[in-house]
C-alpha cells in the first residue's frame, strides 16, 4: 500500500479539489497501481545524474529576455470578460474578511 | 465541389485550382465547411465550426489574388485547430466543463501566422480535456470515432485533428504533443502526425498543460503538407521565452533529397511485446528505407522501459501546477454552492474536472509533496536525463531513429477506459522523443489484415525536422502507403 485513503484526502487538500467518497475509494486503488509501477525507477542508479529540469540543447543563442519596450494589454475589462463574477475591471469572489 | 473532391485535396492542389481560377478561397471554405459540417456525426471530430472566421479568412486571401499580391503559402487551405489553442472570440473549452463558455480574448501565434499565411480555419476539434489522454474518450463533450473504424478510437489526446484530416474534412491541422498526442492519433488514423523539437513552435495561446513537454504541431495526408504548415508556425516568438532561435530551413526543399547513405537505427528495446502485424508493417517499410540505399542498423537504448513512469510523474507534477489557475475565480465556470472562498475553489475544480484531469492533479500534487518530491520527481527527472542520453548516443552512430508509434493499431471504444494504467502504457513508444525532446513524427505505413492503419515513427536530432521529413517524404514517394 503507496497511499491510503486518508493520505488521498489531505493530497485533495492540497490540491484544493472536492472528491466524492467513491472517488477517495477509487483514487486510491488507481493511484497505489501507478505508484506501483513507477517503484521501478528504482532499479536504477542515478547517483551523478543531473536532474533534466527542461529540454537543452546547443543553441547559437541563449537570450531569452526580449526588448524592454511598451506594448499594449489587453485591458482589465477584455481581461475579466470570461469571469464568472467581476465588476468595475475586478474579479469578483466570496467575502474572504469581515467588515 | 463534392466531398470526394474536398476530402482529395492538397495544398498544392488548393494553389494550383486557385491559380487557375477553378474556384474561389470563398467557394472552396463554404463548400468545406459544408462538408465537414454534413460528415461531422459519423466520428464528433469537430466540437463547433467557424464559418465567419473561415469566410473571412477566405475572402482576405480571393482580396489579395485580385490585386496580384501573393496570399502566402496556406492560401485558401481549410485547417481543423485542436480545441486547447487560443481563436480570439472562438469559443476554446479543452474539452473542459471547466471551459465550456470560454472565450478567448488573443490568438495563439500558431493561430496567427497560419491566417497570415492564408490559411481558412474552419472549426475547433474535440480532444482528451486539457489534452490527458490516449483515446479522446475524456472529453466533457463526448468521444471522437476513427474515421477508418468507426467502433475504435482515433487516439489522443488530438484525436478530433487526426480524425479531420483522415475523414478529408480537413487539409491539415494543428494539434498539441506532451506525450504522444499527435503521433499515435495519426497513427490510429493513418494520416501524418509531427512533434516538432521542443521550442520549435510557439506555445504562446497554448493552454498549458505540462510545460517541460508541451508541442504544438501540425497534421496532414501527406508529408509534403504537414511540412508546409511545420515552415508557417515554426520560429522564434518573443511571446514565448522558451520558443528557439534556430532558423527555420525550407522543409520542402528536404523532401527531395535522396536518402542514399542514411543511417537508421532501430533500437531493438521498441520491437518488444508489440502486435505481430504492427512490427510486420514497420519491418516492411524499413525494407522500403534499405531499398532506397539507407544503412539500417540495430542499436540499444537502455533506458526504455523506464520512460513511462519518469513521464507520467513529471507530466503529472507540471499539470498540478498549470490546472491551479482553474479555481472558480478567472475562467467562466464557478460552482454555485459555496459560502466561503476555499469551498468556491474546491467545488469548482470537483465538479469541472473530469475523472482523468482530477487523477493527474492528484498524482501530480502528490509526488511533489513535502517528503515525497525527491523520491519521485527529482528521481523522474534524472531518468529523463538518462532517456535523453540514449537518444544523444545513438545519434552519434545515425541519423534517424526508427521505431512503431504505437504498440498495436486503434482500439475499440471503451476498451481501456477502465484501466488507467493500461492507457498510460499505451504511450511507450511515444513518451521516449517527448522526454527527450527531440522532432518526432508518425508517417502511415500500411495496414492491419482488419485495415487498421500503422504509423512508422521516425525521430532524429533536435533541431533537425529536415533530416525527418527528408526520409518520411522518401518512404511515401516509394508509393507503400
Amino acid at each position: 500500500m503507496k497511499i491510503t485513503e486518508k493520505e488521498v484526502r489531505y493530497v485533495a487538500d492540497l490540491a484544493n479539489l472536492q472528491l466524492t467518497d467513491d472517488e477517495v475509494q477509487r483514487m486510491c486503488a488507481e493511484l497505489n497501481q501507478i505508484l506501483t509501477h513507477v517503484d521501478a525507477l528504482n532499479e536504477l542508479d542515478t547517483s551523478g545524474v543531473e536532474p533534466m529540469a527542461q529540454v537543452l540543447f546547443d543553441a547559437p543563442e541563449t537570450a531569452t529576455l526580449r526588448e524592454d519596450r511598451e506594448r499594449p494589454g489587453l485591458g482589465s475589462e477584455v481581461a475579466t470578460a470570461n469571469a464568472p463574477l467581476a465588476a468595475a475591471g475586478c474579479f469578483k469572489v466570496p467575502l474572504v474578511i469581515e467588515r | 465541389m463534392t466531398g470526394a473532391e474536398i476530402a482529395d485535396l492538397t495544398i498544392a492542389r488548393i494553389q494550383a485550382g486557385l491559380k487557375a481560377r477553378r474556384f474561389s478561397a470563398v467557394e472552396l471554405a463554404e463548400a468545406a465547411l459544408q462538408h465537414a459540417a454534413s460528415e461531422n456525426p459519423k466520428t464528433g471530430a469537430y466540437l463547433r465550426f467557424s464559418p465567419e472566421r473561415a469566410l473571412a479568412a477566405a475572402r482576405r486571401v480571393d482580396e489579395q489574388l485580385a490585386r496580384g499580391a501573393d496570399p502566402g503559402p496556406l492560401a485558401g487551405v481549410p485547417v481543423a485547430v485542436k480545441d486547447v489553442i487560443l481563436t480570439a472570440g472562438l469559443r476554446t473549452t479543452c474539452a473542459s466543463k471547466m471551459l465550456a463558455n470560454y472565450t478567448p480574448p488573443y490568438d495563439a501565434t500558431a493561430i496567427a501566422r497560419l491566417e497570415a499565411a492564408g490559411g481558412v480555419i474552419i472549426g475547433k476539434t474535440n480532444c482528451d480535456e486539457f489534452a490527458m489522454g490516449s483515446s479522446t474518450e475524456n472529453s466533457a463533450f463526448g468521444p471522437v470515432r476513427n474515421p477508418r473504424a468507426l467502433d475504435r478510437v482515433p487516439g489522443g489526446s488530438s484525436g478530433g485533428s487526426a480524425a479531420a484530416v483522415a475523414q478529408g474534412t480537413a487539409v491539415v491541422a494543428l494539434g498539441s504533443d506532451t506525450g504522444g498526442s499527435i503521433r499515435q492519433p495519426a497513427s490510429f488514423c493513418g494520416v501524418v502526425g509531427v512533434t516538432p523539437t521542443y521550442g520549435r513552435v510557439s506555445r504562446y495561446g497554448l493552454v498549458a498543460f505540462a510545460s517541460s513537454l508541451d508541442h504544438i504541431g501540425p497534421f496532414g495526408r501527406t508529408v509534403r503538407d504537414a511540412a508546409v504548415l511545420l515552415g508557417v508556425i515554426a520560429g522564434r516568438d518573443e511571446l514565448d521565452a522558451t520558443s528557439a532561435f534556430a532558423p527555420v530551413p525550407d522543409y520542402q526543399a528536404a523532401l527531395d533529397v535522396p536518402v542514399k547513405g542514411m543511417k537508421i537505427g532501430l533500437p531493438r528495446e521498441y520491437f518488444e511485446g508489440l502486435r505481430a502485424e504492427v512490427g510486420d508493417r514497420i519491418a516492411g517499410a524499413v525494407e522500403v528505407l534499405k531499398s532506397l540505399g539507407c544503412e539500417v542498423r540495430d542499436i540499444a537504448m537502455p533506458h526504455t522501459k523506464y520512460a513511462i513512469s519518469s513521464y507520467y510523474i513529471i507530466c503529472t507534477a507540471e499539470a498540478s501546477a498549470n490546472l491551479a489557475r482553474y479555481d472558480g475565480v478567472r475562467y467562466t465556470m464557478r460552482s454555485p454552492h459555496s459560502e466561503t472562498l476555499t469551498d468556491m475553489y474546491r467545488n469548482t475544480r470537483g465538479e469541472g474536472f473530469g475523472a482523468e484531469c482530477k487523477r493527474r492533479i492528484m498524482l501530480g500534487t502528490y509526488v511533489l509533496s513535502a517528503g515525497y518530491y525527491d523520491a519521485y520527481y527529482l528521481k523522474a527527472q534524472k531518468v529523463r536525463a538518462l532517456v535523453a542520453r540514449d537518444f544523444a548516443e545513438a545519434f552519434r552512430e545515425v541519423d534517424a531513429v526508427v521505431t512503431p508509434v504505437s504498440p498495436f493499431p486503434a482500439f475499440k471504444l471503451g476498451e481501456k477506459m477502465d484501466n488507467p494504467l493500461d492507457m498510460y502504457l499505451s504511450d511507450i513508444y511515444t513518451i521516449t522523443g517527448s522526454l527527450a525532446g527531440i522532432p518526432c513524427m508518425s508517417v502511415p505505413c500500411g495496414n492491419t489484415a482488419a485495415g487498421l492503419p500503422v504509423g512508422m515513427q521516425i525521430l532524429t536530432r533536435h533541431f533537425d525536422e529536415a533530416g525527418m521529413f527528408r526520409l518520411a517524404g522518401a518512404y511515401e514517394a516509394a508509393g507503400f502507403r
